[in-house]
Parts: C-alpha cells; structure tokens; sequence
C-alpha cells in the first residue's frame, strides 16, 4: 500500500533473561503451577520482587479457566499492561513485538512474557477435541488423527507439488537430534539416524512417528525492558532488529503450501537492514519439518520449491553451514504447548549473548527466530517471525 | 475395488462383545444444518444470499462479504481429492479400533476444500462426489465417493460405519400380517439379510398372504403379539441378541376426529397397538441393539418406524388416529437419544394414506406396501433418519416448512 507509514525501529529495547522449566512427558501439576515456576526463575535472575514486573504476557492452552487476568491475582502480580497471546507456535514472536512496543512507549518498563501448558495423561485428547470450533465441527470427527493427519495431507501435497522426499524431512530432524543431544533440557536424546527416520513407524502417511512432536508440559519466559533497565538488573539482552505477524495468509490455496512469511519478508528484510546470508542461525517452528522448508522458501532463504534443494546442500547443526533449531527443536526437545512457540525465541537468545545451555553456535551474532500456529481447520493460521542481534 | 463383504461367522459365545464406542459428535448450532441435511440424504451446504460464495466449514458469517445470510442449500458435490492420508495412530478411541482410517482433502468444483472419510474406490487426484452422511454419534460426516458407481459400492468399510445396510444382518418385522409387513419381508430377504424374523400375532388364525410370506427365502416365523408385554419379552429374550433391524409394521387405522368419536374404546386399542406397543419393543429389545453395535459386519444398527405424516400435522378426518401417529413420533425422538450411545439409528418413514383396506375410501394418491419397503431398504442402505415417501408425505411436508398454519386449516378442509 503506498503511502504506508514507515514502520518505527525498536531501538532501546531488549529480550532477556531466558527461562525454560525443564519439560516432563506428563505432569500432574497444573499449567499455573508451570506459570509459577517460570516467574519465580525470572525474578530469582534477576532479583526483582514479583510486584516489580508491570507488565504481563501469557500464553497456555491448558490455563482454562483461567486467562492471563487470573493469573495476576493467583501469582500476586500487579501489573499495569497484561496480554494474552493464545496463538500457539507464533505466541514467542507476538509476544515479544507487542511487549517491546508496550516498553518503547513507556507503558510498562518490565514485562514478563510467559508460554506454559501441562500435560495430563489425555490431556492432549481433550485439548485437540475441543481446540476449535472448526476442529470440532470439520476435522476431530475426521478419523482423529489430530494435526499429524492434518500435517499429513499438507506433507503429501508438499512433496508431490516440489519433489521433496522423505530423506530431505529426515536430514533435518536428524540434525536435530544432533543438536538435542548437548541440550540438557531435551526430552529426546537417543542418536537418531537417517536408517532409524526412515525405518520409523507410519502415524498418517507420509508422516512416520520421527516428523512428530511429542506433546509435554514445559515453560519458557524472557523479560522485555529497555536496555538501560537490562544493564541496571546485570543481565545481557538482544535487540530486535525486526518482526512481521500474519494470520491466515492466502485462503485461496486449497491445501496450504506456504505461510503467512511469504506476504511479508521484504518488510522483514528491510526493516532489518540485513539480508538472508547475515544471518548466523534459524529458530524456525518445527511441529513437522515440511513446515520447516516452508519457513526456508517463504522467509527467502532460497527460492519457493527449492526447500529440498536447500535441504541437500546445507547442513544444520550447531556447527554446520546453516545452524538451525540448535537446541533440537520441538522435534527432539518435546512440545510443551504453547511453550513450543517461545522454545526458538528463548533460545535465540542464549545463542545471541552467547550463554547457550548445550552447543553454542559460534560467532553468534545475528539470528532468526520464525513462528507458525494454530491449525483451526486445515491450516496454519499464524505465522511470525523476528530478526535479533546480539549486544551491540 | 471393494471387496465384497462376506458373511460373518457365528459368534464364539466365550468371546466379550465388543462395546460400541462414538466418534465425537458434539457440532456447532450452525453446522447442525448439515445434520438436517445429512438425516434426508441431502447434500447441501451455506451458500452467501448475498455473494453466492459457497461456505465451509459452516460459518456465521460469510468470508467473502461478512454476510449473515448463509441457508443451506444444495451444491454441486462434485469436485478433486486433492490429498489423502491414512491415519494410522489415533486419539479417538473410536477411531483408535478402526485404523487404519483413510480422509482427505476435497477440493469442490463450486470452491470450497473440505476434509471428508474416503470411501476405498476413490484415488488421489481423482474425481470424487461427496456426500453427507450420519456417523455412529448421529452427527453429520462427509465422505468422498468414487465419482461413478462401482461394484459393491455400499460394502466399503468405513461407508458402512455410517449406514444400516440389512446384507448379513438380521431383521425383525413386527407383523406379517400386514400387507407393509408382507412387503417388507420381502423387500429384507431379496436386500440379502440372513434372517428375516416376522412377528405373527395368533399363529392359528389364518391370514391372507400367509403361504406366500412363509415361502419367502429366509423369512422365519415367531410368536409376537405387540400388544402383551409377555410376548414381546419373550421374544427378546429368546432372539433379542441376534436382532440387528427392527421394523415395526403393527398398525392400527380408525378414521374418526375427536369431537365426533364415541367413546374411547377405539383410542385406547391405537394406542395399545402403536404408542405402547412401540414401548413394549423398545423395553424390551433396545437395551439389546443399543450393546450390540459394534457387534461386527451384524451389529445392531437400526429401529424403523413407519409413521403417518400426519403425526407432524393432524388430519381431522382421521384426527385421533393423526394424534397417536403423534404420540409415537415424539417416542422416536426420545429413542433416538437414547439409542444413539450404542450408534444405533432411529430411522422414521412418514408416508399418506397407504393402499390398504382401512384407507379405501380416500382418493388417490395412495403408497403401495412394496414403496413403503422399498424406501426402508434405501433409507438403511443410504443410513438416513428421516424419509418422506410418496407424494403426500412431500406435499405435507413442503406446506408445513412453508406455513403450518395453512396447513391446519388445508387438512381440515379436505
């Protein structure tokens, strides 16, 4: 649109503190238990009192009945500038533009931005059964494979449509698990070969159980505050060169073969002031990897359809030509709800001031942290993604 | 290709029964159109009144315009399987005892992709018609169809999860003394069920039709007098474990209104017959179908009622035998809810006066027994819940949807 007005930096703002509570398969404690011990872990690093943090951003599938307003009174906060960001995988990424913005414009000088579920045993059921009214009026009565037959039907046309095989989907989750194995919160760390992907057991073909998530309970938080505000608690923050937010981009694909990046990288790209090959790591969303090659094509690391080719070419370790998902991902590290959608973003930024829990990509200067979410009906509906740079 | 279904085996009585489970069947209030649709064999979906876009899943509000104007209408069903899956891990404990499960993505040729069950004919890339049908939680499920039909269509796995096909299942009509009873006998027996049990009240008094409803292929007689609970129990607990069909065919037709009948005698005998008759099969025999409906290729899976249409709007001429037809259109609905946990169908056939003795003296047009049993047949093998047959039980049912009002005073008048 012309005449647009310029979009403003977010100069003077910082991500810090990166929390992650380590996962567990399941928990019989609740997602509020999760949400407390995320904020304790965020003022315990940084000294603050609880009552400090003035500004709050929740994201839970499982904190029903609860939204981020109860939580205020159940942790004892009280804040002047409170979100709630149920947009699963893109949750990180939203969270942080909306809190940085709230910051820049004095709003609030401390927020806290949480992601915490739980997982009950059959938890996962029941939150797939009722996750939206699409869901359950046009997909859960639908043999109920949950999003992995969803994932299913979107692989197929994906491979068919471009050549992708299953050898280049299985080079990228082994890569992860590569990376999950010095990552001490990763739920799975066994080795896992390209013989061991390929061998794996069908869930809803062409997907076999290794391009699946396994659901956990878990939480990740990082605080949002002006640089000064970061020096002054001693804590390293990375700045936020850029981001871009899209909910259900291109309707008129029958079966979703990109995402909402793809509408707007070069406003990414721009807005950063750098370009694809400046940038030292990828966090990208990975609740299956073909939606990993989407994020390659649509946020231009190389051309649409090229994935494959992207794939065979690179390599994806913390050391490799291209270091993406370096603490193993979702695929390796577990999928904790919408925790999963901070999961690249907390690490992003351990990797970006250099304080990586596992392996730690060196010369960790720039990085990319991409977000996708909520598969309303037969697509993902969010996309998002950020661009971060390390302490200047 | 399907294959054909081949007869079940007998039960190994050491064997449990396996308990019927349900896929969800929880909908929105708007996707419920797509139920009225689906219990008629209809495929409709939202069209916008005010773009014309065709609308899925069902919505609120148009997606095109932001109309609010969405009727359910009928659409070209006819379209692309763009993509397909076989789930073979499930969530659902349904589904989990049925893998694998194969769905798609279906592309419409008038706009819309929906998610829909496959039937085993179709190919990806292929052409497919959809149709709307009833899973085992009565809600409403789509399932894509090969674009022409092909050799034992309806056999297909996961179609006959969501139909009451009488091949290899045993049927129970209530009473072979009816001409609809007669028919009906037949009409199981040439639809390949294995046994056809027909209720004749009285064995020792002859009927009309007698010799050739016993020299029917698989027709086997057994006492049943609907009107003695005794009897009706008896015959449950002897058969009721091997019963997969029941069609009620006891009728009872007086003409005479309210005002103008004398007496109740005549009222008590309608009600005996159809509204406690219907009780008495129901107590008796509907714990039974409602256990056994995943019972295998012969589950329980269906209760036919053969209603007057004029148990949606009284016919003064024949108004007190009109308000008992209503007493057991009422009883349906509640045996439905009731029914539904073990995914069996209530299945209700409204038809006008019927060429029997009782309806001699009214004016054509009339339903024959034959298209009476021959629309129970299609109902079961299509698995809808409500059925119009004949050219009254439209006519009535168009009026009433157009204007009940008018439709009192018309019935009155004629």
């Amino acid at each position: 649109m012309s005449g647009a007005k310029r979009r403003q930096s977010y100069d003077g703002v910082v991500a810090c503190v990166p929390v992650t509570i380590p996962y567990r398969r399941y928990s019989i404690n609740s997602a509020h238990w999760w949400i407390g011990r995320a904020l304790r872990e965020l003022v315990r690093q940084t000294g603050l009192r609880p009552t400090d943090l003035d500004g709050l951003s929740l994201s839970s599938f499982t904190v029903g009945p609860d939204t981020a307003i109860g939580i205020t009174q159940h942790m004892g906060l009280s804040p002047r500038w409170l979100d709630h960001v149920p947009f699963g995988g893109a949750s990180g990424v939203v969270a942080l533009r909306r809190a940085a913005r709230a910051v820049q414009a004095g709003d609030a000088d401390l927020v806290a931005c949480v992601a915490a579920d739980t997982n009950h045993v059959d938890s996962f059921r029941r939150t797939l059964s009722t996750f939206s009214r699409f869901a359950q009026d046009a997909v859960y009565p639908y043999g109920s494979g949950g999003p992995n037959a969803s994932f299913a039907l979107i692989t197929r046309h994906y491979m068919k449509r471009y050549g992708a095989t299953r050898e280049d989907f299985g080079k990228l989750c082994v890569a992860q698990r590569a990376n999950a194995r010095s990552f001490p919160h990763a739920l799975m760390k066994s080795e896992l070969t390209l013989d061991a992907y390929m061998a794996a057991r069908p869930i809803a073909d062409p997907i076999h159980l290794f391009d699946c998530v396994m659901p956990c309970a878990g939480a990740e938080a990082f605080l949002v505050c002006r640089e000064d505000t970061a020096r002054s608690l001693g804590v390293t923050g990375v700045r936020v060169l850029s981001t871009i937010e899209r909910h259900n981009a291109y309707p008129e694909d029958a079966i979703q073969l990109r995402g909402g990046w793809a509408v707007d990288k070069h406003e990414l790209w721009d807005m950063a002031g750098v370009g694809p090959d400046d940038i030292n790591f990828v966090q990208t969303y990975d609740d299956y990897p073909v939606i990993s090659m989407m994020q390659f094509e649509d946020l231009g690391f190389c051309g649409k359809g090229e994935a494959a080719e992207f794939v065979r070419a690179q390599s994806f370790t913390h050391d490799g030509s291209f270091p993406h998902n370096t603490s193993g991902g979702q695929l390796s590290g577990g999928q904790a709800g919408a925790a999963g959608g901070y999961l690249g973003l907390v690490e992003a930024i351990r990797q970006l001031t250099h304080s990586a829990l596992g392996a730690q990509v060196p010369e960790a200067k720039i990085g990319l942290v991409s977000g996708f979410g909520m598969i309303n009906y037969d697509r993902g509906l969010a996309s998002g993604a950020a661009i971060l740079a390390g302490p200047a | 290709m399907t294959e054909p279904l081949s007869r079940p085996r007998r039960k190994n009585p050491l064997k449990k029964t396996q308990a019927p489970l349900t896929p969800q069947g929880v909908r929105s209030r708007t996707a419920h159109g797509l139920t009225a649709a689906a219990a008629e064999g209809r495929f409709e979906l939202q069209v916008c009144a005010d773009c014309a876009a065709v609308i899925y899943p069902p919505r609120d509000a148009c997606p095109a315009c932001l109309s609010a104007r969405l009727p359910f209408k009928a659409v070209d069903p006819n379209g692309e399987l763009v993509a397909e899956t076989t789930v073979r891990i499930s969530t659902d404990p349904y589904f989990r005892e049925r893998t694998p499960w194969r769905i798609g993505s279906v592309k419409l040729d008038c706009g819309p992709v929906l998610v829909a069950h496959l039937h085993g004919d179709t190919i990806e890339g292929g052409r497919v018609r959809l149709a709307l049908q009833l899973d085992r939680s009565g809600a409403p499920v789509l399932i894509a169809m090969p674009a022409r039909d092909v050799p034992n269509m309806a056999e297909d796995v996961q179609l006959r999860e969501m139909t009451c096909d009488p091949k290899f299942r045993r049927v129970l009509i209530t009473d072979g003394r009816t001409q609809v009873g007669q028919a009906m006998a037949k009409a199981f027996s040439a639809a390949g069920a294995s046994i056809v049990f027909v209720g004749i009240a009285d064995a020792w008094k002859p009927f009309p039709g007698d010799a050739a409803l016993k020299a029917i292929e698989r027709v086997e007689i057994v006492p049943l007098d609907i009107t003695d609970t005794e009897s009706v129990t008896e015959l449950a607990e002897q058969n009721g474990g091997r019963i997969d069909i029941i069609v009620n065919t006891a009728e009872y037709t007086r003409p005479g209104g309210i005002v103008e009948r004398r007496g109740l005698v005549v009222a008590r005998q309608e009600m005996d017959v159809r509204y406690f008759g219907l009780m008495r099969l129901a107590q008796a025999f509907g714990p039974a179908l409602r256990f056994r409906g995943a019972d295998g290729v012969n589950s329980a899976t269906a209760f036919v009622n053969l209603l007057s249409v004029h148990a949606l709007m009284n016919w003064p001429a024949f108004g007190a035998h009109s308000a008992t037809e209503a007493a057991c259109l009422s009883a349906s609905q509640a045996m439905r809810a009731e029914l539904r946990p073990g995914g069996v169908k209530v299945v209700n056939l409204f038809f006008g006066p019927t060429e029997t003795e009782w309806f001699q003296s009214v004016p054509p047009p009339k339903v024959t027994p034959a298209a009476i049993a021959k629309a129970t047949i299609d109902a079961l093998t299509r698995g809808l819940e409500d059925v119009f047959v004949g050219d009254v039980a439209e006519d009535v049912r168009e009026r009433l949807a157009a204007n009940p009002k008018a439709l009192e005073r018309e019935l009155a008048g004629s």
